[in-house]
């Protein structure tokens, strides 16, 4: 039975006197050996030293928090559903009452949770996302020696209130503008929403 | 007998029907999809439609005698048909346009919370919406803004998400015994309410949950515990001492855990038989119902997202016609012809 048409016959032929000396054979290799001591390495030292990657990179995922630093997500599910890989886990709850200045909406992520390993870095869930919430970043992921250590939870996604992750490079002017639009409810924060009720009321 | 063609199907039907019950009849017996969408008409209920305009359609021959064309689209809910009549739907572009035209002025005051509202993925309005191409919104003015109330224990009203199709009030009216919650004021200040906030407590009201054809009456035991996609509708019973409710449900499950339990509702969305809410709200263990089997949910819906159901019946037909294959193959063949290298 032939599975293809590109099989060989293996031929054991007796080996020549000089071929038995293997002298000219260990040369050569020798020769191919050395020659890679004088080229230029093809590996860089990480992290000491680190290539140069786009802009655009799609590495490790940030929750972005709005300028009063509320969490934007909402936990919609969009992501998770939108996500190819079924990497991303969520849970809500209701906001309560003074929680206005952790969270942006109603409703918000008590559990969120992305599969690092699952995960293809493909960005359908930033393309998902209806509150600007989640966005890829040009940060690498580091490796874990542990399952359960790549499996991202809220403590490593959101970002950090004091240092937030600029990510205005990767938007176009015209969304850039957009956000400049105070008269859309989309970019309006909880405070602004207050602002308005109360020059409604006077 | 009236005899009437909607979208140039022709269907034999009895005085009286209305055409959007004819269009349904013939979705039902022929498996066509021309019907109308509805979102104030529930055929469940009494005197319901004639709010929402969303079933207009075209009527290009009012009847065999008198073959004028209607001179305005029509509600289909509300309107009878005649001997002769010729209904356009879905093959009129104008009656097309004059229906995207209704779902925008919807949705002039709704609210598009959708990525917080309980209702995303199971709203007929967020449907409509996108059926009409009408997903973004023109609409730059101050939308009416109320405060969520709760009605009860069990339920919240968010008024914003209104779009007043009376279909709860009439709940309440033929399906609850005292009806304390009707829509007050008038015209762009109408709300629905309750008489000064008072709590509707009834064996059968929440049933106003599952007539909302938008998020504005939620489950209060559901509230944010998950998106409905996230959840995997079961169809389930149990016996209900409840004497007009037959316990026949669905409920939405997240693993073993029973998040919510709704009644079964028919390819039109409305509900096939009201439950009471003992077994609506108490009832919230996988203990206290024998499981039918896992829910139809139509594969358009974002709720059939990743769940992998499989057909039993097909599988099992197909699993029969591969045998009947291999019996055939080692028939014709001989012993040894299943050797898997020759197949």
């Amino acid at each position: 039975m032939n599975l293809t048409d590109r099989k060989k016959v293996v031929v054991k032929k007796e080996m020549t006197l000089v071929e038995k000396l293997y002298i000219p054979a260990i040369t050569n290799g020798m020769v191919i050996t050395l020659k890679h001591f004088f080229k230029k390495g093809a590996t860089v030292r990480y992290p000491e030293v680190k290539r140069d990657i786009a802009g655009t990179y799609r590495g490790q995922h940030v929750l972005k928090r709005d300028e009063n630093g509320a969490e934007r997500c909402t936990a919609c599910g969009l992501c998770a559903v939108a996500c190819p890989a079924e990497a991303i886990t969520m849970e809500s709850a209701e906001r309560k009452k003074g929680e206005e200045n952790l969270y942006r909406e109603e409703k918000y992520a008590t559990i969120y949770e992305i599969n690092m390993l699952r995960c293809i870095f493909c960005g359908l869930c930033e393309e998902a996302c209806p509150k600007e919430a989640i966005f890829l970043t040009d940060r690498i992921v580091p490796v874990s020696g542990n399952r359960k250590g790549m499996v991202y939870g809220k403590d490593k996604l959101v970002e950090d209130i004091n240092h937030p992750i600029d990510l205005s490079y990767r938007q176009t002017k015209a969304v850039a503008e957009f956000k400049k639009d105070k008269t859309k409810a989309h970019n309006q924060t909880w405070k602004d929403k207050q602002n308005l009720i109360k020059e409604k009321n006077h | 007998m009236a005899k009437v063609t909607i979208d140039d199907i022709t269907i034999e039907v009895p005085d009286g029907t209305t055409i959007l019950q004819a269009a349904r009849m013939i979705d039902e017996q022929q498996g066509t999809n021309i019907a109308p969408p509805a979102m104030c008409y529930y055929s469940k209920l009494k005197t319901t439609g004639g709010y929402c305009r969303t079933c207009i359609v075209k009527v290009e021959q009012g009847s065999e005698k008198d073959p004028r064309p209607m001179p305005k689209p029509v509600p289909s809910c509300r309107t009878t048909v005649m001997d002769g009549m010729v209904v356009r739907n879905n093959t009129s572009a104008d009656l097309l346009e004059a229906r995207a035209g209704v779902v925008e002025f919807l949705l002039i005051n709704h609210p598009l919370d959708c990525p917080i509202c309980d209702q995303a993925g199971e709203c007929h309005l967020q449907d409509l919406g996108y059926e009409n191409g009408k997903e973004a919104t023109r609409y730059e003015f101050q939308r009416r803004e109320f405060e969520p109330i709760d009605i009860g224990d069990k339920i919240k009203l968010h008024m914003n998400r209104c779009i007043l199709c009376y279909r709860c009030v009439k709940t309440c009216e033929q399906i609850t015994d005292g009806r304390v919650h009707g829509v007050i004021n008038r015209g762009d200040h109408a709300e629905i309410s309750t008489y000064i906030e008072k709590a509707i407590d009834n064996d059968f009201s929440g049933n106003v949950i599952d007539v909302c054809p938008v998020g504005a009456l939620t489950d209060k035991t559901f509230r944010f515990k998950s998106r409905v996609w996230f959840t995997k509708p079961v169809d389930a019973h149990r016996d209900c001492k409840h004497e007009k409710c037959n316990g026949k449900v669905r409920l939405w499950m997240k693993g073993d855990d029973v998040l919510r339990v709704t009644a079964r509702k028919d390819r039109w969305g409305e509900v096939e038989e009201f439950i009471c809410n003992e077994c609506r709200f108490d009832k919230k263990y996988v203990a206290d119902w024998v499981i039918d089997g896992p829910s139809k949910v139509s594969h358009n819906s974002v709720i059939s997202q990743n769940h992998y159901a499989t057909d039993l019946k097909k599988m099992r037909l197909s699993l029969q016609s591969e045998v009947e294959l291999l019996k055939h193959k080692k028939a014709t063949l001989g012993q040894g012809s299943l050797d898997p290298n020759n197949i």
